[in-house]
């Protein structure tokens, strides 16, 4: 009987855990409902494109991380997006004037938001907004502005092999 | 010539018979099932033995086919400066192909392989015709909560092993080799979704717990009465499940995945 006991409970701990593991899956891994936190305070910042910036991606200074991005929405005044960053509280000294931009981790990389450190005397505080931001380099309309000032500026040349010289 | 015909027709009516004699076997387990919601203490036994007993390869194995998979794609990955994306490849990898598919293999050597063997020692020291005497119907005895057993075990296996492979890849990917923890998660919870990804493996080994199980209980049921039999019965089953895993696992990406 004890033997049989045991079974049972080696049975229902491995359905347990083999139903955790499927909740973890979908709420970890695939993200159902996201539940992350991270102490420390919030700033807003307004960009006009945030390219593929998502929440939980790193917010850095220097190269140094000092936060997550929080959360990103669509301000239906301005349209532009708007981000939240939750900056670690051990770096709270932030000047005022500290300025934003999104950037890429390499050619291929996650995006990030990058800090660049002002020169003001006052410190953010929780839930200012930035006022300097710089939005993401979309690839797309660097390329085609690439080709509309190639078109323009060579417009006099001859149709083709001006490569050579 | 016409012996070499003679020999396929009779090798061909062999496999026809044979598949026949499963499907009719299947069915007849498959009412059997019913019954076991009364007798559920038999398929307690059976998740003991095929699901508890089959977990230690099964963890061992997703820890360290998930560190693998975090040095050899970060390597990858790392040429092309997109190590961030490390958690995405592990993740799609694991949920899609590799949670299944090692899952059922694994499944196949170390629970398949015992019940055929299990199943044809009945047979061979006839308990099983013994228990027909008793009028006890051994599918609904012996067949019915071994199969459900396994289908219901195999996707629990998966999942763990699927787990522990991303988290075992986390550990490897960050704590040794430096990919930023935040976009680990980040990055795979952006690309996975659940019904594409953790659904379709779910359903995926689902199918394959069907296969595998009823693979290693036909066998066994269907070995000849010897020990020459039995451990005849025993390889087949490993094979067989085996290629029938890696062909349905094609056919099923080929129809989700599309």
């Amino acid at each position: 009987m004890d033997k049989t006991r045991a079974i049972e409970i080696a049975v229902g701990l491995f359905v347990v855990a083999g139903l955790a593991a499927l909740t973890v899956l979908a709420m970890r891994v695939s993200n159902i409902t996201a539940f992350q936190t991270t102490e420390g305070y919030t700033v807003i910042g307004h960009f006009r494109n945030v390219g593929g910036l998502r929440e939980g991606a790193p917010v850095k200074m220097g190269g140094v991380q000092v936060g997550r991005v929080s959360g990103i929405s669509l301000d239906t005044d301005t349209y532009e997006a708007r981000v939240e960053l939750t900056i670690d509280s051990r770096f709270d000294d932030l000047p005022m004037d500290t300025s934003a931009s999104v950037l890429t981790s390499g050619l291929l990389g996650e995006q990030y938001v990058g800090l660049e450190a002002g020169g003001m005397p006052t410190a953010l505080q929780p839930g200012d907004e930035l006022m300097l931001t710089q939005s993401a380099i979309v690839l797309e309309k660097i390329i085609g502005q690439f080709l509309y000032n190639k078109a323009s500026g060579s417009d006099s040349g001859s149709d083709g092999g001006t490569e050579g010289k | 010539m016409i012996r070499w015909l003679q020999g396929l027709g009779a090798w061909t009516l062999a496999r026809m018979a044979r598949l026949g004699r499963a499907s009719l076997f299947l069915l007849r387990v498959l009412a059997g099932l019913p019954g076991l919601l009364a007798r559920f203490r038999l398929l307690v036994h059976q998740l003991y033995s095929v699901g508890v007993l089959s977990l230690v390869i099964i963890v061992v194995s997703g820890i360290f086919v998930g560190m693998v998979l975090g040095l050899q794609g970060h390597n990858t990955l790392v040429d092309f400066g997109a190590e961030d994306s490390l958690g995405t490849l592990v993740a799609l990898s694991l949920t899609r192909e590799l949670g299944p598919v090692v899952t059922a293999l694994l499944f196949a050597g170390r629970a398949g392989s015992a019940l055929t063997a299990e199943i044809g020692l009945m047979k061979a020291t006839e308990q099983l015709s013994s228990m027909e005497m008793m009028a006890v119907d051994p599918h609904r005895r012996v067949v019915a909560p071994r199969l459900a057993a396994g289908v219901i075990a195999m996707p629990l296996l998966s999942a763990i092993f699927t787990l522990l492979g991303i988290l075992s890849a986390y550990v490897v990917g960050t704590e040794l080799l430096g990919v930023d923890a935040g976009a680990y998660w980040s990055q795979m919870q952006a690309n996975v979704s659940f019904y594409d990804d953790i659904a379709s493996g779910i359903i995926k080994s689902l199918v394959f717990g069907v296969v595998a199980s009823w693979i290693a209980v036909f066998e066994g049921f269907d070995c000849m009465p010897t020990s020459e039999g039995v451990s005849r019965a025993t390889t087949h089953t490993v094979v067989n499940t085996s290629l029938a895993v890696l062909g349905l696992d094609f056919i099923l990406t080929a129809l989700m995945f599309d």
